[in-house]
């Protein structure tokens, strides 16, 4: 696989090396074939991988995450019917009854992890990747790429598409539910998120070039 | 052990938050030059943090489970349902299928959250060489899978916006459900805490 680095002086340390983030086996960097995974020899963590999705692919999947998660937002997500009543649950609809029924700790829970953190996920990745198309740094790329990365394991939308799916047959054991649009925007989301789960984004860091804010 | 040199043998750091290589300057407030984070050769007190996130955690995870998370009211009829009793229900009335889901994601992963760090804590502590490979799988599959927890948490929330008939029937969230969001986010925290070199570090080594 990679030839570890041998004799090397850490005077300078020039990112042309892999450190395993699960175990601090150091490797020599290398270019990746076309497919290509990189993983540690030691402990079989993932080291890097070739980057099927460009700047620009990238750049359509956040624009199209945006759309989506709008679409998820204002379409109801569930509707229910008994005796001729039609109620609809939308994301917002969920946390603010949570708040008033004395739950505010999921209200909140909810509000970050389906919304204000998915927002500034992709707002942040739109704003880089706008500017990473011209291969040039974002205003304030810096503080961006770190929230990014502090952000990342905190957004679940992909977790309420599965949510809603149980809550669709459970109120169904009693009532007469339908899914609305809303679940399938959910859909398309998750499945950007998935496509977008292999990126790593610290990418960005090599890829642009350092230019004074 | 092996000649594969680790980082902290050849005195570099790798930045976390931006994977630069840096030189360990062995300074307590050493920042990375490139995105300004602060750079430690492993997480400070990933031991003793991880440790006490995990038992708050579990603090939390009793009442989840011992108190009913939800109140469905049909027709003047009052059900109480805790996290098993409802997945048991989804068996029953609904979708098998769902049921197994659900149960994987509410009983099954947080369970083996709170045995898997266990056990890579104390292994890490006394220095075992144990199995250092599967343990790393270990700890990934953990911070994997941690977050589809929150499942159920969802399913109330979505529940409870969904059946307001008033009188005739109606879902209200119970204090379980307060209490399972709580300990999935600190468990969450707790498996980001915990630093997975220290699976490969051996016997005398510290923060
Ligand atoms: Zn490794
Ligand atoms: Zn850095």
């Amino acid at each position: 696989m990679t030839m570890p680095s041998q004799g090397l002086k850490p005077a300078l340390a020039p990112p042309t090396l892999w450190i395993c983030e699960h175990c601090d086996t150091v490797y020599r960097r290398r270019k990746l074939a076309r497919g290509e995974v990189a993983r540690c020899v030691r402990c079989d963590a993932l080291l890097a991988r070739h980057h099927s999705i460009g700047v620009r692919g990238m750049f359509v999947l956040v624009i199209t995450a945006m759309i989506a998660f709008v679409q998820a937002n204002i379409w109801p997500i569930v509707t229910l019917g008994l005796n001729g009543h039609q109620i609809s649950a939308t994301l917002w609809g969920c946390i603010m009854i949570m708040w008033r029924e004395h739950a505010q700790v999921v209200a909140v829970i909810a509000a970050l992890t389906l919304f204000f953190l998915p927002i500034v996920k992709m707002g942040f990745l739109f704003w880089i990747l706008a500017y990473a198309r011209q291969r040039r740094r974002a205003p304030g790329f810096r503080w961006i790429m770190v929230t990014l990365y502090r952000v990342g394991p905190w957004t679940m939308s992909e977790v309420f598409v599965l949510g809603a799916l149980v809550a669709i047959v459970k109120a169904h054991m009693y009532f007469e539910v339908q899914a609305n649009p809303g679940i399938f925007a959910y859909g398309v989301l998750m499945l950007i998120i998935t496509a977008f789960s292999s990126i790593d984004v610290r990418r960005f860091w090599d890829l642009t070039e350092e230019t004074p804010a | 052990m092996s000649e594969l040199p680790r980082a902290s043998d050849l005195g570099l750091i790798g930045c976390h938050v931006c994977r630069m290589v840096c030189r360990d300057v062995k300074a307590p407030d050493a920042a990375c030059p490139r995105c300004g984070s602060p750079l430690h050769k492993r997480k400070s007190g990933s031991y003793t943090r991880t440790w006490a996130l995990l038992i708050a955690a579990f603090m939390f995870y009793l009442p989840a489970n011992i108190l009913p998370i939800m109140r469905t009211v049909s027709l003047g009829d009052v059900d109480d349902n805790t996290i098993l009793s409802g997945i048991i229900e989804l068996w029953v009335k609904g979708s098998p299928d769902l049921a197994v889901i659900v149960f994987t994601a509410s009983i099954v992963v947080p369970v083996l959250k709170f045995f898997a760090l266990g056990l890579l804590l104390i292994s890490s502590q006394r220095g075992s060489q144990w199995a250092q490979r599967q343990r790393g799988k270990l700890y990934r599959l953990v911070e994997f899978i941690g977050y589809w927890s929150m499942l159920d948490v969802f399913v109330v929330a979505l529940l409870t916006a969904l059946v307001q008939f008033g009188f005739f029937s109606q879902v209200e969230p119970l204090p379980g459900v307060v209490f399972f969001g709580l300990t999935v986010v600190i468990t969450m925290i707790a498996s980001m805490t915990f630093d997975p070199r220290l699976i490969w570090d051996g016997r005398d080594s510290d923060d």
